[in-house]
């Protein structure tokens, strides 16, 4: 059912674990849906620092969440928002049809910790007004 | 992590054939091939297997005679023949059937069905082991219920219905009573006469014949509208050649079930509590779904908190372990299972389900094996999980 891609993440995450000072956080998901990551980012000169997740879900959730931690390590943050769903899919050799919605949130994570991370920014900003 | 062994213990999906019993069926299929409905002397055979197989089911079940049993393509069959049979042949009687909210799909969705064809089904409630609330039964059976259908054992959690106490109460106010005892014929003793039932369910591949064959004990004096109209085979209700060699495969498993049931039962349920011990002591939030006691000999039902079904699955499997789970994620539908929230779980509660449904095959050194991995692999996905408290990785 699923690649060996997404076993091999499954089996061996990356960057698993939370960023105690995280700069910025994204939840995605419901635990009532079955799925549901978390990422932390560090943010250094525009650019991700750090990375990592936490993830509760299926085999699938767990690759995708340790893919897109991989995909987004070193990159901007402009080039982070840019990463896709599909993108996350497709470097993992495809998903099962049925995971491709439920599943894939990794993407979405990432960005909301990206905009977690421009939203604290602003209020630091708006503070040194 | 990967390794060589292979341990199955997903029976109520699907179970291996018996090597006697199929054994038996082969001389169906090359020599003895004839259509029972022939009048010469291969079809005379083929005839002779056939109700001697018919018998062999009766007996299993206590039927009163053979031609109660009526063969079928499986459980899926017998549910729709027995549900739809009875409430259309008399609909003049009433609009009314009666389920349970812990059905297998095979009685979930006839009952739906019937519901777009004017009748009324209602789905009672279970009490928190999956046990049928009795009191919910003789409130909505009304004069015009015209049947009641529930499950002898649910596969997914394995708790036993009070069926002589259901029978008394339906037949009380004359409806029929129709049991899909699909995963439980072959486990436990089901005496029909005794208990009081109108119609019964039984499969043969849950008790180690092969797929695709079931029947459907219907009690004398009993009508149905037939599933299948053709050449009248089945007594008209079911119509087709007879799959005699899977039918008498199906009887040879039968038979060795009568014979061993006692025996392996009690085998299977020192291995189930034994299994259900390790799974649940040695892990803080791991709990048992189910009935501890009036529950299948082969079914061990557990739930941890924090994690999810599929994962744990994948887990096992990378271990050589087979098992299943109530997670959305290993539905089609994406929806938990509907009987793990009928005992009142929480969808998050149900996602974290794990199944194993015991077999001949499995030994006490496989459950303690299982049991030795299950620590590890709970505490590797919970370490994982956002919803985790943190003491727990700690």
């Amino acid at each position: 059912m699923y690649s060996q891609k997404v076993m091999e993440h499954f089996k061996n995450p990356h960057n698993m674990g939370e960023i105690p000072d995280a700069d910025g956080v994204g939840s995605v998901g419901n635990p009532v849906c079955g799925d549901m990551m978390t990422i932390y980012i560090k943010v250094k000169d525009n650019r991700l620092e750090d990375i990592k997740f936490k993830t509760y879900g299926c085999g699938s959730a767990i690759a995708t969440s340790s893919m897109i931690t991989d995909l987004a390590r070193g990159k901007t943050l402009e080039e982070a928002m840019k990463i896709t769903r599909g993108d996350v899919a497709d470097e993992l050799g495809g998903l099962p049809p049925v995971k491709m919605h439920c599943s894939n949130l990794a993407a979405d994570a990432l960005h909301a910790a990206i905009e977690d991370y421009y939203r604290k920014q602003k209020a630091r900003e708006e503070v040194k007004k | 992590m990967s390794t060589t062994r292979r341990i199955y213990m997903d029976h109520s999906a699907g179970k291996p054939v018996d090597s006697r019993v199929a054994e038996t069926m082969l001389p169906f299929m090359k020599s003895a091939f004839g259509n029972p409905s022939s009048l010469h002397t291969y079809g005379q055979e083929a005839r002779k297997a056939l109700e001697e197989s018919r018998a062999k089911i009766a007996e299993l079940v206590n039927a009163e005679k053979k031609e109660s049993i009526i063969f079928t393509s499986g459980a899926t069959e017998s549910n729709n023949l027995a549900i739809k049979g009875t409430a259309n042949r008399y609909k003049d009687r009433g609009n009314r059937v009666l389920t349970s909210s812990v059905e297998h799909m095979s009685v979930v969705n006839p009952c739906k069905y019937l519901t777009t064809k004017g009748f009324e089904t209602v789905f009672l409630p279970v009490d928190q082991y999956g046990s049928l609330n009795l009191g919910a039964l003789e409130k909505e059976l009304t004069d015009k219920t015209i049947l009641v259908t529930i499950v002898y054992a649910n596969g997914e959690i394995g708790t036993i219905q009070p069926v002589e106490e259901i029978s008394k109460i339906v037949h009380g106010k004359n409806a029929y009573l129709h049991v899909d005892a699909t995963v439980a014929c072959g486990q436990v003793p089901i005496d029909v006469r005794n208990e009081g039932i109108d119609l019964l369910t039984i499969s043969s591949n849950d008790m180690y014949g092969p797929k695709g064959v079931g029947a459907l004990y219907v009690k004398e004096g009993i009508r149905l509208e037939p599933s299948l109209h053709g050449g009248g085979q089945e007594r008209g209700l079911r119509s087709g050649t007879e799959n005699v060699p899977s039918i008498v495969g199906f009887a040879k498993a039968a038979e060795i079930a009568k014979r061993e049931m006692q025996a392996e039962s009690e085998r299977l349920v020192k291995l189930r509590d034994r299994f259900i011990e390790g799974l649940i002591k040695p892990l803080p939030y791991a709990f048992l779904n189910g009935h501890p006691t009036k529950r299948l000999p082969d079914n061990v039902s557990v739930r941890y908190s924090f994690i999810e079904g599929e994962s744990m699955l994948l887990s096992l499997d990378l271990q050589g372990v087979s098992a299943s789970s109530g997670s959305a994620c290993t539905a089609k539908t994406l929806e938990p299972s509907h009987v793990l929230l009928a005992i009142g779980l929480k969808h998050e509660e149900a996602h974290g389900s794990l199944m194993f449904t015991l077999g001949r095959q499995n030994t006490v050194e496989e459950i303690d094996y299982v049991v030795g991995l299950m620590p590890g692999i709970v505490k590797r996905l919970r370490a994982m999980s956002p919803l985790t408290p943190k003491e727990l990785n700690e």
